[in-house]
């Protein structure tokens, strides 16, 4: 924080120098009006921003650039971007891409996002864009240590002026908070507060990278769950099954606890003791959800509840303790799915599954999520289709009366968020004459059994003859 | 002659196809019996002790045999550890071991799931051994109806259903076993079959610690053999390879080692082993002297032997008496003296299945069995054969076992189940008989006596086991009677037994002749008609009762876990969930070395399921290190904090039932916290925690129980809790309701507040002077009751 505050003022120099060189970005958009709100009510930070657009340059401008402090970038869970079309009521978002830009020299190693918009801005014309994004790991306990009865107060921190490689001409952030408490906040004049609403600004015309630091130190008791490691394990059985089993390393990420742990004032006073403890999680599964299990290394959690009908699943689970602050739990997840509502045939007569990546438990940050599909022993030719960038291996593990082993496709990825939720596709070959092999097998086996068992009955194995 | 012996042999077949069938059944049925926990409750280890056999099988499969034998544990016991690879019955855990190499068959099985099912799988081994036993000694139907008793017998379904993972589960098979192999080998005098047996024996030396009741039953019927002039040269092969083989193999297992011959359990088998060699010279010399020279010659022997002998036994009572313990261990003494142990060694007393038995246990336990026992030793002595003579003698010696300890009701379980299983199939064989031979008058049209297809199926099978047996007893026979002084004839008989399946059924053809013989004197042996048909729908109804009361015993008593509690209250099943609650926590929010301090119940749990290092756990080894634990239990809260302080405890883990009415916790035990401690620091003396000669923790309660640790830890805040402070196990309202801990924290409380953790406060800041001088006090105070160790450690 210290550092950030030195460096503001460097921040401004090198922006207004920036102004003067225009290699630096292209100045040839300007951002009309740019308005931010941001959602701390979970321990998640959702940003929605609008901007306005024009293009004051001489050239058509096919993509837009988005600036995050490299803090705020490491954290940077998801980015999406959309554009409005249509008129008022036939008005549509249509989704735009994203990538990051690999510019190196922006100031103070800001880092850029660009947006393709869809069709070139032309000279003179704007345009509207939707950006939305969530910034996990940005609320700090502080106190970083609580007692059962104290509430749970965090900072966060931000810049008051939206930091963007463009001309800003008018802005607005307005910061949303869980509750009224709200222990002090940076004024950026102007600056104004209402019941659960922070706004600063408007301010006028700022120049590229401009940054102004604000510390919001305000109280939010909601739990923090964190997966620290999540494996989801998903089995393709082409007997009719998906066998979707999830590891799962929670943490409260929240104020640690300290001191004293008293049942009796938790039980008795739930508002008041322990109001940011972690009493239960709530799953979402795929509807027609089967043999659901939830248990961890020691055995069955009997604390679960589940809620089915045609349209989803619930899943309440409950750890075999509450969680407070810093406090940890393992568990894991299983259920089955039909397969028939997840695996299709495409048109080249491959097989591809279609199942959803991220962890379904509701607002919960997974720092580590692996997926791992286990594809039916003999297919060929995996092939996964993700809608955002992935780490991708093979490997192949064996289960019941493998021979070859079966292939397996593992993704990585860090920082998921619910938003990762999406579905995803993995495509493979696959010769039904393979789904006999262990009957086969098994079949063989008795029928060998048997030979043995009439041979040994027929042979006379006695030295001597009678 | 040949299309009799057709028939016969079908109907053999058919037999055999018949009881292979009615076999296989009973394993399932003695399988699926023992699952009523997995299906009520889960699949995991319900039990308090398993968990350590889980947690070295854990061990095993992840780092194999070697660094198995050579694991020292040092996360029990600390600071002292255990040398678990020494100290440990390895049988189950190897058994289970071996289970798992199903996974190189790429069968995933986790190590939980072969030990929660290991049991099951071995009581229908267990029930597959008492088949064959009981065959060996009565035929074929007899065994049938052992091994179906025995695949339900209570009592083996307390130590064996799903989830316990004991050692008691594989060594009872692996006991019948080497029975079995014991009375093949005594029956047929086959070399083979010894040393199967001494392998046998070998696995239950490993498996458990009841080994010892093998070599000593198996000399006791040696000697009995003997004395009653039964001695043979199947005796000799039955029992010399036994001793010598056995012996060699069990010294072989770590936790034996030089105790299979320096212990005085073991010796009974070696003198036994001597005795049968002078016998066997005395009928060697017997054979190759005249009559008269033999009368010298054993006038000679004697009084040479008599010298001999004297010196040997001198010898062997100075050894033994030099000894403390005569060289018997503690729980052997206490079964020759039931009441060694209530005095001189207060944990063999303290654990409840130590406890001699009460009548209705007995009849928990073996149920109707009771009954039919009586009838099943008649049975045996009609005729008495060395087998026969062997069950009765295990019989006698189990019932002695079990009337002085509980635990060893299980070794009486398969004994009973043997003699009622005779006793019914007996008694069945001579209703059946009688309905047989009045059926054919009653219809007056008579179709021949054997090829009588219209009966019920059980009648048939007990008939043509009967035709069995005869044929087999008829082989018998002249070997019982035989004189001792044709060997030669005996030897025969024992070819024919090693003859092929083929051979067996010529010579079956040539006794023909004989079975008829002895069949029409059974003939004359007829009940009356109503009677018998009576007598069968009573065996029946009794045997509907006993099926009836194992599975009640199955489904409700025995396969209730410890781990889990439920209770039914009017809305619905409520599940107490708290000692793996409070596991779980443990295992996860405290640091990898922490150190857990906890009466010695829960070790095993929570070195398993915790992960935590102990202090004590159920492997009660070491005396003094439980009396420390219990002293500090017992001792102030001071005193506590500094004996747990000293013992780098850094939690402390007591179970409290008084909210829940969850009676067996830490309060109830206290008194052996006390005793147990009192036994080694003199100054915990149990009158002061005595009120009118009972614990107590109301308002009669005695200040130094209202002072100690267990009662603060266990009630700390429980006032807060239901307002009265009233403790539903003892049924009075706590004598002491507002207090604070000083150095102590309350550090978790599970959800029913069954198991509460405390952490130990770190020591206040003190003065440097201040410390000096309480130093140099507690020095002098030290010095002055040196006598009294109030702390080991310091």
């Amino acid at each position: 924080m210290e550092r950030r505050s030195i460096a503001i003022p460097l921040v401004l120099i090198i922006s207004f120098l920036s102004l003067l060189d225009p290699s630096v970005s292209s100045p040839q958009i300007r951002v009309l009006s740019a308005e931010r709100r941001i959602d701390l009510t979970s321990h998640l930070v959702r940003v929605f921003l609008t901007l306005k657009l024009e293009n004051t340059g001489t050239s058509e401008a096919s993509d837009v650039l988005l600036a995050f402090p490299p803090t705020e970038a490491e954290h940077l869970a998801i980015l999406k971007a959309s554009t409005a079309e249509g008129r008022r009521k036939k008005k549509t978002y249509v989704p735009l891409t994203v990538n990051p830009a690999e510019v190196h020299d922006t100031p103070n190693d800001a880092r850029l996002f660009s947006i393709s918009l869809r069709s070139p801005l032309k000279v003179g014309e704007t345009t509207v864009l939707e950006v939305f994004y969530i910034v996990t790991h940005s609320l700090e306990p502080f106190p970083a240590e609580i007692s059962q009865s104290e509430a749970q107060l965090v900072y966060y921190r931000d810049s008051a002026i939206l930091l963007s490689p463009y001309h800003v001409v008018g802005q607005v952030t307005y910061i949303k908070t869980p509750s009224n408490k709200v222990e002090s906040f940076t004024r950026v004049d102007p600056t104004s507060r209402s019941d659960t609403e922070l706004k600063y600004g408007v301010y006028n015309d700022r120049p590229p990278y401009s940054y102004s630091p604000i510390i919001v130190h305000l109280e939010n008791n909601h739990p923090f769950p964190v997966v620290e490691e999540l494996v989801r394990t998903m089995e393709i059985s082409h007997w009719g099954n998906l066998q979707i089993t999830e590891h799962y390393r929670l943490k409260h990420a929240g104020a640690r606890h300290k001191g004293v742990f008293s049942r009796v004032e938790y039980q008795s006073r739930p508002m008041v003791s322990g109001v940011s403890s972690l009493r239960y999680l709530l799953a979402r599964l795929p509807p027609l959800v089967r043999s659901v299990y939830y248990r961890d290394e020691i055995g069955n959690m009997s604390s679960s509840h589940l809620r089915t009908n045609s349209q989803k699943s619930e899943l309440e689970i409950e750890p075999r303790y509450p969680l407070l602050g810093g406090w940890k739990a393992t568990f894991v997840i299983g259920y089955g799915l039909p397969l028939h509502d997840f695996l299709f045939e495409s048109d080249d007569g491959r097989r591809y599954l279609n199942v959803s990546f991220g962890c379904p438990l509701l607002e919960t940050v997974v720092d580590e999520l692996t997926v791992k599909v286990v594809l039916p022993e003999g297919s060929k030719n995996p092939l996964a289709v993700v809608p955002f960038p992935v780490e991708q291996n093979l490997e192949t593990s064996h289960s019941y009366l493998d021979i070859v082993g079966r292939t397996t496709v593992v993704l990585k990825k860090k920082n998921v968020v619910p938003d990762h939720n999406i579905p995803f596709q993995v495509y493979y070959d696959f010769n039904p004459i393979f789904m006999l092999a262990e009957p086969l097998m098994l079949v063989s086996a008795v029928f060998l059994f048997f030979i043995a068992c009439i041979s040994y009955l027929h042979i006379d194995l006695s030295i001597r003859k009678s | 002659m040949a299309e009799p012996a057709g028939g016969g042999a079908l109907r053999n077949a058919f037999g055999g196809v018949l009881s292979i069938f009615i076999l296989i059944l009973i394993g399932v049925l003695a399988f699926s019996i023992r699952l009523f926990s997995v299906i009520k409750y889960e699949s995991v280890i319900h039990e308090f002790d398993p968990y350590f056999n889980y947690r070295v099988t854990q061990f095993l499969t992840k780092n194999g045999i070697y660094d198995f034998w050579n694991w020292f544990d040092d996360r029990t016991w600390y600071p002292l550890g255990r040398v678990i690879g020494g100290t440990v019955y390895p049988g189950l855990t190897l058994t289970a071991g071996t289970m798992w190499i199903l996974n190189s068959l790429n069968i995933p099985l986790s190590v939980e799931t072969v030990c929660v099912f290991t049991a099951p799988i071995f009581s229908a081994n267990a029930s597959w051994a008492t088949y064959l036993l009981t065959k060996e000694v009565k035929g074929a139907g007899a065994g049938l109806t052992a091994a179906a008793l025995l695949a339900m017998v209570p009592s083996y379904i307390s130590r064996s259903v799903a989830g316990s993972y004991d050692n008691e589960a594989v060594a009872i098979f692996a006991l019948i076993f080497t029975f079995y192999l014991y009375i093949k080998t005594l029956n047929t005098g086959s070399l083979f079959y010894a040393t199967l047996n001494a392998i046998a024996y070998f696995y239950m030396v490993c498996s458990w610690g009841g080994y010892t009741f093998i070599i000593n039953l198996i000399p006791m019927h040696v000697l009995l053999c003997i004395v009653t002039g039964r001695y043979s040269s199947r005796l000799y092969i039955a029992y010399a390879p036994l001793v010598v083989l056995g012996t060699l193999l069990a010294a072989l297992v770590p936790v034996v080692g030089f105790n299979a011959v320096v212990t005085s359990e073991h010796f009974a088998s070696f003198l036994v082993f001597i005795i049968l060699h002078v016998v066997a010279l005395v009928y060697y010399i017997k054979r190759i002297l005249s009559p008269a020279m033999f009368k010298v010659a054993v006038t000679l022997v004697v009084t040479i032997g008599m010298a001999v002998c004297c010196a040997v036994i001198a010898i062997l009572i100075a050894l033994v008496a030099s000894s403390p313990t005569k060289g018997w261990s503690g729980r052997s003494l206490s079964l020759l003296d039931p009441t060694y142990a209530s005095k001189y060694i207060p944990i063999i007393a303290s654990v409840s299945e130590h406890q001699p038995p009460t009548w209705p246990s007995y009849f928990m336990d073996i149920n109707v069995l009771a009954f039919l026992v009586p009838a099943g030793i008649i049975a045996c002595f009609l005729p008495l054969s060395d087998a026969s003579s062997f069950v009765v003698l295990y019989l006698v010696t189990s019932v002695y076992f079990s009337g002085v300890m509980v635990r060893l009701m299980l070794v009486l379980a398969p004994a009973a189940c043997i003699t009622s299983g005779i006793a019914l199939s007996e008694a069945f064989d001579v209703f059946t008989r009688s309905i047989k031979f009045q059926l054919p008058n009653l219809f007056s049209n008579s179709p021949s006596a054997g090829d009588n297809s219209s009966e019920s199926s059980v009648s048939q099978d007990v008939v043509k086991n009967d035709n069995h047996r005869q044929v087999e007893k008829s082989e018998t026979v002249p070997k019982v009677k035989g004189d001792n002084s044709r060997p030669t004839e005996k030897s025969e008989a024992v070819m024919k037994g090693k003859q092929s399946k083929k051979n067996r059924k010529k010579e079956k053809d040539l006794e023909e002749e004989d079975i008829l013989k002895p069949k029409k004197e059974r003939r004359l042996l007829v009940l009356p008609l109503e009677a018998s048909a009576v007598a069968i729908l009573l065996l029946i109804v009794l045997g509907g009762f006993y099926v009836v009361h194992c599975v009640w015993a199955a489904a409700e008593a025995y396969s209730a876990p410890s781990i889990v509690l439920t209770s039914h209250s009017h809305d619905g099943l409520h599940v107490f969930d708290d000692f793996r609650e409070a596991y779980a926590w443990l295992r996860h929010n405290t640091d990898e070395d922490d150190k857990v301090a906890s009466w010695w119940d829960y070790g095993y749990q929570t070195s398993a399921m915790a992960n935590r290092t102990v202090i004590v756990d159920n492997n009660t080894w070491n005396n003094t290190h439980i009396a420390t634990v219990g002293t500090a239990m017992s001792s102030p809260e001071k005193a506590a904090w500094e004996i747990f302080n000293s013992l780098d405890v850094k939690y402390v883990l007591v179970v409290f039932g008084g909210l829940v009415g969850y009676p067996s916790d830490d309060i109830n035990k206290f008194l052996w916290m006390v005793r147990i401690g009192g036994g080694v620091f003199p100054h915990i003396k149990e009158p002061d925690y005595l009120r009118d000669g009972q614990y107590r923790i109301d308002a009669q309660a005695t200040p130094t129980m209202l002072n100690c640790l267990m009662y603060k830890l266990s009630y700390y805040r429980f006032i807060e809790a239901d307002g009265s402070g009233f403790d539903k196990v003892r049924r009075t309202e706590i004598g002491k309701k507002h207090f604070k801990l000083t150095h102590f924290e309350e550090a978790f409380t599970t959800h029913h507040w069954m198991v509460r953790i405390y952490k130990l406060k770190p020591p206040k800041n003190r003065i440097k002077g201040k410390w000096k001088k309480s130093k140099s006090s507690s020095k002098s105070s030290s010095k002055r009751n040196g006598a009294t160790r109030k702390n080991p450690w310091q």
